[in-house]
């Protein structure tokens, strides 16, 4: 596996930039990725490093070595699509093998015996080789997709939001798994997802895209507990990060610059103070409570007990506590303490 | 408004039961879901409701009245679909006021309810809009409104959000809800979604292949489920099985797992199979330093607000949540112990939960 860099990377399509200014180096054996709405930029990244798209200006490097003009094929990187696109014909073997066969790569067939072997042990669909590909369910498609460019050892895997099609239980199922091999097998993936569950559980490091400009990287607990910005503070975390105006809570110290208070719901004490909040939303999610307050006619997430019995209504005492509390200025920006 | 009670409910499709001898009761002004996964029965059962289909046997009355075999339209219920179809060549006012046009009402009225109504739901400045220009959030809106304008005994809701991505969702389950609280109208929502049905009901039924498993708030649900079906359904991540290689007794207050002895809430009966199950809540297991079932970490996913730890032991695979600041590596040996009030024995044979001091509903 290699390690990729991208520099000063623009692209425009028309009149729209797709991408600014983008620089971001994805290191050898890390599992990066990029997190953005849609239409922020992410996958046109990833079409990017493997040679389906070229930059306007800006450099990509794999290894050091200066890809930008280079043709797909011989970037050396696998892709893996939203869509799972198996060749229905084929047996899941064949479909696995597929990529060992081409020309380019001229294995023994042992050694692609062995390969798609060890592969599908890894994703356990062992058991499945001699199936057809359409005899699957929608969730062993996925993994063969996925297993189809595990079998190689590119440069790099460039995951095109892989699990967005599957239901909520088996994308759990897959994070998990995700992530163990690629651990296991020491991979470089670059990952790009609107889905900030999946960025906060498998990054090594993630990278905030917002409208083709990359505002934030960090590991999952840098980007949470400090976001530059109200926007990466918004991204991660469900139910949202409470931004509030600064004169609310009556905080005898905090920097001038002030202008909005980001709280997060899980930093909102109930029962400890003499500021008070009606109950104007309840959300009971069995091992948590989540209460939607109405304090001083501002809307303020607050996690609750989830023991206790909340009806719509009760008037309960909020307190904050003001070290865990972050502060932005008039641009938006976090004031670093 | 309305109370909806189905009484002894049945539906064939030829040979295949849809729905099998149903009873609920809707109360007045009470949000109540219906939670199954698909092909459980749940929609057949609101389309019974609404009265696009019959049942094969048994009753729906709606406040007190017998309404089994009235038409659709004689039964004052409003039902909101999971693609709402608007009508594309009307305006969002000529929308909303559609159904009030189709009941020949007059027109200072309907000006008047869809005033309202658009007030209601912040739509006011989008009424002489194109249906077809809307956001999806605004869409879903307007076919509310149109629900919402002819004042119903009911509301029934097929998936109404189904739809729609992950962030507008809650949203719009949020938003839901507020609505409820404001008209205060009797409501079934259909979902497959356990998150939404937790957020929203004050009650839920779980189904399951055309029976009602289980019935009562969320609460209720998620802390004491019946069957393994529920344990399982509710909760993200599921509730955690841990296989018991023994019979159990009625009076018994321990269990031995994997050579460790645990104690568990008074059992009020016995098991029937050889072979049980205790079903702990991933956030009622712990870490434990000295005794405990032994384990390696094969996971670990920071989630913000703390961490969700999947474990790999000789009795199985578990998930184990625990705080954000307490870090583990994947295959780091560990030793998992549970809190011992909460534990539910679910009988290998029937996957009923036994009655016991804790579980006693």
């Amino acid at each position: 596996m290699a390690k990729v860099k991208i520099e000063n990377v623009s692209i425009n399509f028309g009149t729209t930039a797709a991408l600014s200014n983008i620089n971001f180096e994805v290191k050898n054996s890390e599992f990066f990725i990029l997190l953005g709405p849609t239409g922020a930029g992410k996958t046109t990244t990833l079409r990017l490093i493997s040679g389906l798209e070229r930059p306007d200006s800006g450099k990509i490097l794999i290894d050091g070595i200066d890809v930008t003009k280079v043709q797909p094929a011989y970037r050396d990187t696998a892709f893996v699509f939203q869509q799972y696109s198996l060749y229905p014909n084929y047996s899941v073997f064949d479909n696995l093998a597929f990529p060992l066969r081409s020309p380019l790569r001229k294995e023994s067939p042992e050694k692609i015996k062995q390969r798609v072997l060890e592969i599908a042990t890894l994703l356990k669909i062992e058991n499945k080789l001699n199936n057809s590909a359409t005899e699957l369910s929608g969730g062993e498609m996925q993994r063969v997709a996925i297993g189809r460019a595990l079998v190689r050892t590119p440069n790099i895997y460039l995951m095109d939001e892989p699990l967005s099609s599957l239901d909520a239980k088996l994308r759990g199922n897959l994070r998990v798994e995700l992530k163990r091999i690629q651990k296991e097998l020491g991979a470089t993936i670059l990952y790009v997802t609107h889905d900030q569950i999946e960025a906060m559980t498998m990054a090594d490091r993630i990278g905030v895209l917002r409208e083709g400009e990359l505002i934030q990287i960090g590991t999952p607990s840098e980007i949470y507990s400090s976001p530059a910005d109200t926007y990466v503070a918004c991204r991660l975390g469900s139910p949202q990060i409470n931004l509030l105006p600064k004169d609310l809570f009556g905080f005898p110290e905090i920097p001038a610059e002030t202008k909005t208070l980001g709280i997060r719901p899980e930093d909102i004490i109930l029962c400890s103070s003499e500021m008070e909040g009606t109950v104007r939303g309840i959300e009971n999610l069995g091992a948590d409570t989540i209460l939607l307050l109405n304090f001083n006619e501002h809307e303020v997430f607050a996690y609750a007990d989830p023991r206790k019995t909340y009806s719509y209504g009760d008037v309960l005492k909020v307190g904050i506590d003001p070290e865990k509390t972050l502060f932005f200025d008039a641009q938006d920006q976090l004031i670093s303490a | 408004m309305a109370e909806i009670v189905l009484q002894n409910i049945q539906k064939n499709f030829g040979d295949f039961t849809a729905v099998e001898n149903s009873n609920l009761k809707v109360e007045t002004g009470e949000f109540f879901v219906m939670l199954g996964p698909s092909g459980c029965g749940k929609t057949t059962t609101l389309r019974m409701i609404a009265g696009l289909e019959i049942p094969t046997s048994g009753n729906i009355m709606l406040d007190n009245k017998n309404v089994t075999s009235l038409r659709a339209s004689q039964r004052d219920i409003a039902f909101v679909f999971q693609l709402f179809a608007l009508y594309p060549h009307l305006n969002v006012e000529k929308n909303i006021s559609f159904p009030l046009r189709m009941q020949k009402m007059k027109s200072s009225e309907i000006k008047e309810r869809v005033r309202e109504v658009s007030q209601l739901l912040r739509i006011e400045h989008l009424l002489k809009s194109n249906v077809s220009n809307l956001a999806g959030g605004d869409r879903q809106r307007v076919a509310l409104g149109r629900a919402i304008v002819r004042r119903p005994a009911a509301f029934l809701m097929d998936e109404p959000l189904g739809t729609l991505d992950t962030e507008f969702r809650e949203k719009m389950c949020l938003e839901l809800r507020k609505l409820h609280n404001r008209i205060q109208a009797t409501t079934v929502y259909v979902t497959h979604d356990q998150i939404e049905a937790m957020t929203m009901g004050d009650k839920i039924a779980v189904m399951n292949q055309g029976k009602i498993l289980q019935n009562g708030t969320p609460n209720e649900i998620y802390s004491k489920p019946r069957s393994k079906f529920v344990g399982s359904f509710i909760g993200s991540p599921s509730m955690n099985f841990i296989p018991i290689d023994s019979a159990i007794e009625k009076g018994a207050t321990s269990i031995v797992i994997d050579g460790n002895e645990f104690n568990i809430p008074e059992q009020h009966e016995g098991t029937i199979a050889e072979k049980n199950f205790i079903g702990i809540r991933p956030e009622k297991m712990t870490l434990s330093e000295n005794q405990g079932i032994s384990g390696e970490v094969y996971g670990s996913e920071y989630l913000g607000t703390r961490n969700v730890l999947t474990i790999n032991t000789e009795v199985g695979q578990f998930k184990v949540c625990v705080s954000k600041d307490i870090k583990v590596s994947p295959l780091e040996n560990v030793k998992i112990s549970f809190d011992s009030h909460s534990g539910i024995i679910f009988d290998g044979t029937s996957d009923k939960a036994l009655q016991s001091d804790y579980m006693t509903i």
